[in-house]
């Protein structure tokens, strides 16, 4: 039996008939294609299909679609397009602090809800607030560069620009 | 002019990744795809009595459950086998189990349905009928005499053993002043690639044509395979290999899973979609490694190297991989063995055993971190053994840069290395004065830290000795096909692909150089059999050695197109011009013609041009390598570690790289790859292990069990680079992926052993868990107590 659920997804209210077992991270991927939030373990160790919702990071593979039912549920794209985390990616890009690009999407909300919650974070408090987020690739530090420096630039920022920002 | 080869230039294809957009096999789906799960065997060894399908056929979703009788019969068999590895023996295998099962996870039927969930339930509902039978999973104990076979359509269990030995070896050894020696355990592991292995095999009946999505390096290299392995013209099969969500070696082997999903296409006329879950990945992935090496070393009195004497047991599967078998890496183990170091005389003995576990096969770094662990071990416990400070023994004993070309003790050519360059290098990073200062202190508030250093060498841009000579289809050559567009934009399709390290962006540095444009105007097609030129694609350390010189002499040849083209245009003699800025340019530098209006004028008004001249703004280019057959790169770590005796707790504090790649085409990218290798030999090193019991049940099949290298474990690595271009190529680029991975682990291993020195405890096992520090501080306690 299917249930309708109503949910707001990336600014957009959604309605669609999903099974009671349906995780968020199917739904995203499946009915609303949005591809960008990845699946690595499907257990929550991983971080790769993090999104936010109401603004807080959720493993989109431990949590059913039913659960977002009223809830707002911001993905990479929704990300992308309100250019939120517009200087995180930026530094990303210059940084190269990412290869194949699977766990990015998770790195970055990850990083987005850090800086959030500590705007001044150390090297330590970047590596423990992703030690949640699996990458095969970049060996890390080249994440921790680009967080660290999305934090600088968000410093030396206008207080106004810098809540815009959030 | 601006130069782009050697700049710092960032990643294009980047910014679809950082939006959301990337492209991964296990986002497509296609219509009337078919979702496929397998049914395993739940015993890793065992004969199967019956497989009964009927309450799963009935599942809601289901299409069609699939047995070997059925699917086998549309696969020819795969044999993982070289021809130039002498004696070598692996049974056939097919898609699904026929009668015995061989480890656990081997595919027994496979479940199509209109969704993965709906697959997943009919699949337990697939009832088996398997008889026990005693398992392999000991490769020592898997060569004795009378052991049962690990498969029983092979001789015995031993798929492969060879010798390698100089005639003094054994008088080197008798005349010695110190011989010191090593057992060393290196832990299976595998690649837990993040995106998992994934496939859409889509056959149309009406056009014969077979087109497969597949997350792979080498699409050219599964063109061929499913051509052959299913009866199909070569051209008839297009293998698309889109982004790929990390691969490392892992995604270039023929696996059961994605045979099925061809071979199920074939037979329903559908898109048949397999993704890996992660159990799956575990059970199935390629597994690496898992050696048991006794290695020995003959110094004479001041330190000098005089010979290496190594056994390794490689442990492998219940097969070989196909096609580059699981016998390339204990190969690669005994031949890189001793390697940065001046050795007359040596002997290595390589058995590889079946055993009833995962295949295992090639992985980032294949053998290095063995041979260099093994080496490295030995030359820090000779350091020990003559009183020699660690840089002093290397120092002493290094091949010294100016003694090239050099052949080692186990036959490989060295064209030009700077082990001595590095290892200077890194003693003046490290400080390891005043490190052993500091720790000297430390020790005192019961404080255990330590270094160790690894010299290395890393095997790049192989030729045909790789895989050709042995008679397997694997490609040596890459190919490039450049060609201006009417804009006066350039486009580059190439065989070598791209998983991320940056392929796409170094080769539009290369053509971008040749045609004096920026790279911003050269666009890059990689990963489709189709819309690219046949070629070895990117392994072994390749992609920019071999890719970036196949697209230099490609770029070159369209310049002297453009430029003969322009010598008409402009009145001018083509050897007169040169390509900068965008333009055709004389001797004075004074721009003639724009590419832009040669493009112009070659497309849209030919008519204009002079009677018999080529117009043709396209050119085709392959390129093998040719003179040596590897370009060796060397470099050197070291490792920082402090150990908490007390809970056998491991911080790596510090990381240290000096390496020689050749000429670098992206400082940027190369230390990346330097990096993202180092934590991938760190991982092993400390954390990663598949572990068996003794049914050959894996009990650590997920990412919670299974430990990964996370960014809080992982220290800040620093790095540098020494130049020696090879000669062997226009470029002069060697490759890079790999270097990281190969000296990581040994350095760290002898940084671990260094901070346990006051106990006299010793790691020789890795991954070097606490549990086995507690064991090896245990051990040298009861070895002082009762001596």
């Amino acid at each position: 039996m299917k249930h309708l659920l109503t949910t707001t997804v990336n600014g957009e209210q959604v309605q669609e008939a999903v099974s009671p077992r349906t995780s968020l991270a199917d739904f995203l991927r499946e009915d609303m294609g949005l591809t960008g939030t990845h699946l690595g373990c499907e257990m929550g160790a991983c971080g790769a299909c993090l999104v936010l919702m109401d603004g807080a990071p959720v493993h989109a593979c431990l949590v059913l679609a039913v659960q977002a039912e009223g809830c707002t549920v911001e993905t990479i794209e929704g990300l992308t397009e309100t250019g939120a985390a517009a200087d995180l990616q930026a530094r990303f890009h210059d940084r190269n602090a990412l290869q194949c690009g699977y766990c990015t999407n998770g790195m970055l909300m990850s990083a987005q809800a850090l800086l959030a919650a500590n705007p001044d974070p150390s090297r330590d408090e970047i590596r423990d607030a992703l030690s949640g987020n699996y990458c095969r690739c970049t060996g890390y530090e080249a994440i921790v560069d680009a967080i660290a420096a999305t934090a600088s630039d968000r410093a030396a920022l206008p207080e106004t620009k810098a809540e815009a920002a959030e | 002019m601006t130069m782009h080869i050697g700049q710092a230039a960032r990643r294009e294809n980047a910014r679809r990744h950082l939006a959301g957009r990337g492209r991964f096999v296990s986002d497509l789906a296609l219509p009337r795809m078919l979702h496929a799960v397998f049914v395993r065997s739940p015993m890793a060894r065992g004969r199967i009595f019956e497989i009964d399908t009927s309450e799963a056929s009935a599942c809601p979703g289901v299409v069609r459950i699939f047995t070997a009788a059925e699917l086998n019969a549309r696969c020819t068999p795969w044999i993982g086998t070289l021809g130039h590895f002498a004696g070598m023996q692996s049974p056939p295998m097919n898609i699904l189990a026929e009668d015995e099962v061989l480890w656990t996870g081997h595919p027994v039927a496979m479940v199509l349905a209109r969704s993965r969930a709906e697959a997943e339930d009919a699949a337990e509902l697939v009832m088996l009928d398997i008889e026990d039978a005693e398992p392999v999973t000991d490769g020592a104990a898997a060569l004795r005499p009378g052991a049962p076979l690990a498969n029983p359509a092979a001789r015995d269990n031993l798929c492969y053993e060879a010798v390698l030995e100089t005639a003094d070896v054994d008088a080197a050894f008798a005349g010695a002043a110190h011989v010191v020696e090593a057992s060393m355990t290196f832990g299976r592991h595998t690649a837990v690639t993040l995106e998992p292995r994934a496939v859409i095999a889509d056959f149309d009946a009406s056009s014969g044509a077979l087109t497969v999505h597949h997350g792979t390096q080498t699409p050219y290299q599964f063109q061929d395979v499913y051509s052959r392995h299913f009866g199909l013209p070569e051209g008839k099969v297009r293998v698309i290999a889109p982004d790929v969500g990390g691969s490392f070696g892992m995604k270039l082997h023929v696996y059961n899973e994605e045979m099925g999903a061809v071979a199920a296409s074939l037979i329903l006329g559908r898109p048949v979609r397999y993704v890996a879950d992660r159990l799956e990945s575990f059970l199935s992935d390629i597994h690496a490694r898992d050696h048991i090496v006794q290695g020995r070393m003959a110094l004479d009195a001041e330190g000098t190297i005089l010979a290496m004497e190594v056994n390794d047991l490689t442990q492998v599967g219940a097969i070989s991989a196909y096609p580059r078998t699981s016998a390339a890496e204990g190969n690669q183990v005994i031949r890189l063995m001793g390697a940065p170091y001046r050795m007359s005389d040596y002997r290595g003995r390589l058995s590889v055993a079946f055993q009833n576990k995962v295949q295992t096969s090639q992985y980032r770094a294949v053998g290095h971190p063995i041979a260099c662990a093994v080496t490295e071990a030995l030359v820090e416990r000779a350091a020990e053994a003559t009183g020699l400070d660690p840089f002093e023994i290397r120092a002493r004993n290094l091949i010294a840069d100016d003694a090239y070309p050099h052949v080692s003790a186990t036959g490989y050519q060295f064209e030009k290395l700077s082990h001595q360059a590095c290892l200077a290098k890194l003693h003046e990073m490290m400080e390891p004065d005043a490190l052993r200062a500091e720790h000297a202190s430390l020790r005192k508030q019961g404080i255990y830290r330590g270094f160790g250093i690894a010299s290395f060498v890393e095997i790049t841009n192989p030729g045909a000795a790789f895989y050709g000579v042995g008679g397997a289809r694997i490609s040596a050559q890459d190919g490039a096909v450049v060609r201006m567009m009417p804009s006066g934009d350039i486009h580059c399709a190439i065989s070598v692909t791209e998983q991320g390290q940056g392929t796409e962006t170094i080769i539009a540095q290369v053509v971008a150089d040749q045609l004096g444009v920026t790279p911003e105007r050269v666009s890059v097609t990689t990963g489709d059999t189709a819309t690219t030129p046949s070629g070895g694609a990117t392994w072994a350390c390749r992609g920019a050695g071999i890719g970036g010189e196949t697209a230099l002499r490609a770029g070159r040849r369209l310049r002297d197109r453009i430029l003969t083209l322009a010598g008409a245009l402009v009145q001018a003699d083509p050897a007169s011009l040169r390509l900068e800025n965008g333009a055709v340019v004389d001797a004075t530098g004074a721009a003639r013609i724009t590419l832009e209006e040669i493009g112009r004028i070659a497309t849209y008004r030919p008519d204009t041009l002079p009677d018999g001249i080529d117009h043709s703004l396209t050119v085709a280019h392959h390129f093998a390598p040719t003179g040596y057959p590897f370009d060796f790169t060397n470099g050197i770590q070291g490792s920082l570690v402090e150990v908490d005796v007390e809970t056998g707790l491991v911080r790596i504090l510090k990381h240290w790289v000096v390496e020689d790649c050749g000429r670098i085409i992206n400082p940027l990218l190369v230390d990346e790859q330097i990096r993202g290798g180092v934590v991938q030999g760190l991982g092993p090193a400390f954390f990663e292990e598949c572990q068996y019991d003794a049914d050959g049940q894996l009990t650590n099949g997920s990412l919670a069990d299974y430990l990964v290298p996370m960014a809080c474990e992982m220290p800040d690595i620093e790095i540098a680079h020494i130049e020696t271009p090879t000669g062997d190529t226009i470029l002069g680029a060697k490759g890079v992926g790999e270097a990281g991975t190969a000296a990581a682990g040994a350095a760290a291993m002898n940084a671990v052993n260094d901070a346990l020195r006051p106990f006299g405890a010793r790691l020789t096992q890795t991954p070097m868990t606490p549990l086995r520090i507690l064991d090896a501080l245990d051990a040298a306690r009861e070895e002082r107590t009762d001596p």
